[in-house]
């Protein structure tokens, strides 16, 4: 068996780093793990996602230290790669705004299963492009990079994260290819009932950090939001200010996460829900306390699991480090896969991948030394 | 004209030193973007400024409008910039 070949039905991790993104073929019961990479060694990959329409072509949005974003894209899971041709880039300045360059390529979402080719990408700075030839070539959504009033609350690069403001959260209700919702850090979340002909802002009952005014969209920022496969009305989002969930057709978030543990608190990056169960989600807390350190609380990591819709919350960290261990774990590394019981992975800030088999309950390490991870997918092949 | 790529690029040209025409840097660019798709792109963004890291020279002088006349005879150096330690 050649080094790429995958079996169909077992899961790969799709990890993305800082220095370049590997592939990790598991067996059916998800305990040995084949690794194939480091694909583009040294460029900084932010996603590298699977298309689960055709379980062969990968997207990876990639740049590095000193040249400009690009995406990369395989249709035979990883054997090779072509350049897209054209990648997400704005148009020249319009409606006497500024005009704009795309830093990076930050997040990527297929399309719905009824559009094959189709995929979505957020970008940094904050921009919304979409591709209809299997992400060759992209268009900007023009109704959101250069309308006057996203403009505005897209902010500054001041208001962004340290590595620049991002658009992420692309998500495509599966129910319906013309309800979309994205979010921005910073910039609030967002929703469109029209294909993305135009958008809403969806920020209330989201707080902001204290004396900043709720009513002003660029003050808002959602570090992760997911719509949850089996209630596609239910949406989990991690904020910088608190954990929350929304059913729909409401338009109010609840901030679920008052009920984490204090010494804790609902601050972090990323949020997985269970692939069946609507009152299931997993996050990972973060210290977001004075200078934000961006680390785990206390040194000491943990997964919290809630099994009600955020009415409880339970610490997960058997087989984690006790103590001193100083990473923790960005918006797009922490992922479930679909099995009964239900797989976790994780990557951290300091090159490891973790996995869980049980739902959170137990932890082992399944790689060390890998560069910053950005990104964990997990996938399955066809 | 002879351009210079830097190794960054080299995915792209497949050796460090190769063959391009115009007469202006841009057009330069835009030659070498034919002949090697892609590669513009990673250099000059989409509103043509020169990204962060990349410098461009020609005739030992640092290069800051693209629209700079250059002719044949002469040699187009890209480098990556030596930043970040």
């Amino acid at each position: 068996m050649s080094k790429q070949d995958a079996q169909p039905g077992q899961p790969v991790l799709l990890v993305a780093t800082r220095k370049g993104a590997w592939l990790y073929h598991g067996d059916t019961a998800r305990r040995s793990w084949r690794v194939d990479g480091p694909h583009f060694l040294g460029h900084i990959i932010n996603h590298l996602v699977l298309d689960p329409r055709d379980g062969r072509t990968l997207l990876a949005a990639a740049k590095t230290g000193h040249l400009g974003p690009t995406l990369f894209r395989s249709t035979d899971l990883g054997r090779t790669w072509q350049e897209a041709a054209k990648p997400p880039a704005f148009g020249p300045a319009a409606n006497g705004l500024a005009a704009r360059a795309v830093d990076h390529t930050f997040w990527l979402t297929p399309g719905p299963a009824g559009e094959p080719g189709v995929w979505y990408a957020g970008t940094s700075p904050q921009g919304l492009f979409r591709s209809e030839d299997g992400g060759n070539s992209w268009s900007p959504f023009s109704c959101i990079n250069d309308d006057p009033q996203y403009r505005q609350w897209f902010g500054t690069v001041q208001d962004g994260t340290p590595d620049g403001p991002k658009l992420h959260s692309i998500i495509v209700d599966p129910r319906d290819p013309w309800h979309l919702y994205f979010a921005m850090s910073g910039g609030g979340v967002h929703e469109s009932t029209d294909g993305g002909r135009s958008f809403a802002p969806l920020v209330d009952g989201m707080e902001v950090v204290e004396g900043f005014d709720p009513a002003d969209v660029s003050f808002h920022d959602p570090h992760c939001v997911r719509l949850c496969p089996g209630n596609p009305d239910r949406l989990y989002q991690q904020n910088h200010c608190g954990i929350y969930r929304l059913d729909r057709p409401g338009r109010r978030w609840e901030r679920i996460g008052r009920n984490m543990p204090r010494e804790v608190g609902d601050i972090g990056f990323p949020l997985v829900l269970h692939p069946r169960n609507d009152q299931t989600a997993w996050v990972f807390p973060m210290d977001g306390s004075d200078v934000w350190p961006r680390i785990s609380p206390g040194g000491q990591p943990a997964v919290h699991v809630t099994r009600d819709g955020g009415a409880s919350w339970q610490r997960q960290d058997a087989g984690l480090p006790a103590e001193q261990a100083w990473w923790t774990v960005k918006r797009q590394a922490m992922t479930a896969d679909r099995e009964a019981s239900v797989g976790l992975y994780f990557g951290t800030t300091s090159g490891e991948l973790w996995q869980s088999r049980d739902e959170g309950r137990q932890w082992e390490c399944l790689a060390r030394h890998l560069p910053e991870i950005y990104a964990v997918e997990v996938a399955y092949p066809r | 004209m002879r351009v210079l790529i830097p190794s960054a690029l080299h995915s792209y040209s497949g050796r460090p030193w190769v063959e391009a025409s115009g007469a202006t840097v841009w057009e330069v660019l835009v030659d070498l973007d034919r002949r090697f798709p892609g590669i513009r792109f990673r250099m000059i963004d989409e509103q043509g400024g020169i990204r962060r890291h990349i410098r461009l020279f020609y005739r030992q002088a640092q290069v800051f409008d693209l629209a700079a006349p250059v002719s044949d005879d002469g040699e187009l150096l890209i480098v990556q910039a030596l930043s970040g330690g």
